[in-house]
């Protein structure tokens, strides 16, 4: 655990602190290609190879100095993005006491509880806008927690704020290129924007429209967009359902769905627990700023607690 | 990430049409212009009217004669000064607009772009190249390098008093602000008075021509006067034209722009986006700075004579127009800069006409700039142009 492994395929190569961008990604190696097939890192006979490649399943690199390519390609046996034992206050407040929990690459993994018990606490946490006094964040592996939210971002765990926060005075076009500000690869942004357009037809519509005009469903959507144009490894979903009429809802976490299967990791906060965990493949339950069930989704659904505080059942 | 977007359609989005770029570049410079043209046909027309009421009142002159007489100049005199308050309330406005607060050491930002100035000229005196060198390239270099020293000192005063105090409540970096205003003011008098320039330091320029005619008018018995505008009034309007330009491009077209105007909006929001929060900061203190410190060249280019203390009033003013306009409302920063300029002209000339010189309007000319500034914070506190903003959720 916590090592990724690469099979190189191709010629050894000192790749070592080699940089680029695929997919308008950044990546960076760490550590040099030494073998043609190089074993888990840290193993001396296999060739090392300790990558930190932020994000790639597969990778070709091919390199003007060494014609053939390498072929990268590395499977995770770490989550995604993990919290361990994370503590946060407002100001004296013990908002988060211990949360740790993991999402897997490929997930949709949901937490619910109440009014104040955490939810989005704990994604301000994940995207830097607080820092934890204990414990660590970590995203593939590496910690987080002590970097500036725009570093996060840059990583790829990328956030859609509670209240959509959507940027009143830009149009719904400024918007979307802001939320695509890290990357300069024009003709993959518009691709990406013409995939937003494709999920949320109603935004073409609006598209020279100021942000704050938007209905709140409109808004919801625009502020989703935003936060898929920078790319997320980890989209962070904070109640996507709050003061939507129940058909938008539906309509909101349907597309959700539709996301997640396109291939983004969701870790989505949610008020609404029987859509979320609908959805959802597994699930928190947070109260008081302790998680106090973690199971499937399926599991959670039935679990007597959960039916009586979140699913107004029994 | 894994998905595979749409190829091949037709939806075209990634080209700013060439007509949606000159109105987000020119549309602004058009409402200001509109409110020039405002401005002066309203304020004109109350003139004249005071004249046509007034004309029996008075024996001595003939009041309309001579309210016509000086309409064109007051009204080049209240461009120059809606120019000067208007590139100056950008620096505020735009703080304003990222931080909300207002650095009140932006006037001595202008003084110190000034002095720059001064030095500048001095420097070149004393190598006697200055009555060598081309008017123009000595305005354009003069310009840029108020530019560059105002910006860097700009940022490097929000990287020092501004910045530790982010998280402090509003009232602190205010007051640090004040403090800053008055360090700069005594380090300027110190090095000015001690580097041989003078408190009252001189700003030499080449010879930049004559006035330039504009028309002839006409007035009674066949005569005409000359209705002119002086060569530094001309570059003023000029350089300040420009820039207004400039500023409109980099922040509606640009990315950075579109980041600064995205902090301004919602800080954590744009954090969340992945831009630099602090960085935007420090790039909006530079361009604010920069333009104050154009505006302090282009102030002292055209007075002649500064001190350390230039920057006080003009500060204030600017930040009267900039809340005239709507704080943090950078088209609100240039049109409440013209408005008041234009009022500030016509009191200043037409006040002593119209008393028959027992008010002098010059000195009186503040008085309406600050009544100005009262009577907006208590009736439209979002100036002209401001929105009232409202939080949807």
């Amino acid at each position: 655990m916590g090592w990724n492994r690469w099979e190189v395929d191709g010629e050894c190569g000192k790749v070592k602190g080699d940089r680029g961008r695929v997919e308008g990604r950044r990546w960076r190696l760490v550590a040099p290609v030494c073998r043609r097939d190089a074993r888990a890192p840290g193993e001396q006979k296999g060739g090392l190879v300790a990558g930190k490649l932020w994000g790639l399943k597969a990778l070709r690199i091919s390199r003007r100095s060494n014609p053939s390519p390498i072929v990268l390609s590395s499977w995770f046996s770490m989550p995604l993005l993990e919290l361990k034992n994370v503590h946060t206050y407002y100001g004296s407040i013990h908002a988060l006491k211990g949360i740790s929990l993991s999402v897997e690459e490929g997930e949709i993994v949901t937490l619910i509880g109440s009014n104040g018990a955490g939810k989005s606490t704990t994604l301000r946490t994940i995207s830097g806008l607080l820092k934890p006094r204990q414990g660590e964040v970590l995203f593939r592996g590496e910690r987080i927690d002590h970097l500036p939210p725009h570093k996060i971002v840059e990583m790829g765990v990328i956030q859609s704020p509670e209240g959509r926060r959507i940027f009143p005075r830009l149009t719904v076009r400024e918007n979307l290129e802001v939320g695509a500000f890290l990357r300069n690869d024009k003709a993959e942004i518009a691709r990406d924007m013409e995939r937003v357009f494709h999920l949320f037809p109603r935004l073409y519509e609006r598209l020279n429209q100021r942000g704050g005009t938007l209905s709140g469903g409109e808004q919801q959507m625009l502020a989703i967009g935003r936060a898929l144009m920078g790319r997320p490894r980890v989209l962070l979903l904070d109640e996507p359902s709050m003061g939507l009429a129940p058909v938008l809802v539906e309509q909101i976490f349907s597309i959700i769905g539709d996301i997640n299967a396109q291939g983004t990791t969701i870790l989505l906060v949610e008020q609404n627990a029987l859509m979320a965990l609908a959805i959802a493949h597994r699930g928190y339950v947070l109260q008081t700023g302790e998680i106090v069930l973690a199971d499937t989704a399926n599991a959670l659904r039935e679990n007597k607690l959960v039916q009586h505080a979140y699913l107004g059942i029994g | 990430m894994a998905v595979e977007a749409t190829t091949g359609s037709d939806l075209v989005i990634t080209r700013r049409s060439f007509r949606s770029f000159m109105s987000e570049v020119f549309g602004p410079l058009l409402q200001v212009f509109l409110f020039v043209i405002g401005s002066a046909v309203v304020l004109g027309g109350i003139v004249l009217l005071l004249a046509l009421a007034l004309r029996g009142a008075r024996t001595d002159i003939d009041l309309l004669q001579g309210t016509i007489t000086i309409l064109p100049q007051v009204i080049i005199d209240g461009l120059v000064r809606g120019f000067l308050y208007a590139t100056i309330a950008l620096g505020y406005t735009m703080v304003y607009g990222v931080l909300e607060f207002i650095n009140f050491a932006h006037g001595e930002i202008f003084m110190v772009g000034a002095f720059v100035g001064a030095f500048f000229s001095a420097a070149l005196a004393s190598s006697g190249m200055l009555t060598t060198l081309s008017p123009i390239l000595f305005v354009i270099a003069a310009v840029f390098l108020g530019m560059a020293v105002s910006g860097l000192l700009a940022m490097s005063i929000e990287r020092v008093a501004y910045r530790p105090l982010r998280g402090a409540p509003r009232l602190v970096p205010l007051i640090s602000a004040i403090g800053v205003s008055l360090v700069l003011q005594d380090v300027m008098r110190m090095i000015a008075v001690n580097t041989g320039l003078g408190f009252n330091a001189q700003f030499r320029t080449p010879d930049l021509g004559q006035p330039l005619v504009l028309a002839q008018m006409p007035i009674a018995d066949d005569r005409t006067i000359p209705v002119s505008i002086d060569s530094r009034s001309l570059i003023f309007i000029v350089v300040a034209i420009i820039m207004l330009i400039g500023l409109n491009y980099l922040v509606n077209i640009t990315k950075l722009g579109k980041a600064i105007r995205a902090v301004a909006q919602d800080r954590p929001a744009a954090s969340l986006m992945g831009i630099d929060v602090n960085r935007v900061i420090a790039v909006t203190f530079l361009i604010g700075g920069a333009l104050g410190g154009a505006a302090g060249i282009l102030f002292g280019m055209r007075v002649g004579s500064i001190n350390p203390y230039v920057g006080f009033l003009p500060g204030l003013k600017a930040f009267t127009a900039a809340v005239l306009g709507g704080i943090g409302n950078i088209t609100g920063a240039m049109v409440g800069g013209i408005v008041l300029g234009f009022l500030e002209a016509f009191v200043a000339s037409y006040l002593s006409l119209f008393t028959r010189g027992q008010f002098s309007g010059a000195s009186y000319a503040d008085i309406v700039a600050f009544s100005i500034l009262i009577l907006i914070l208590i009736f439209r506190p979002s100036g002209l142009l401001g929105e009232v903003v409202t939080q949807k959720v």
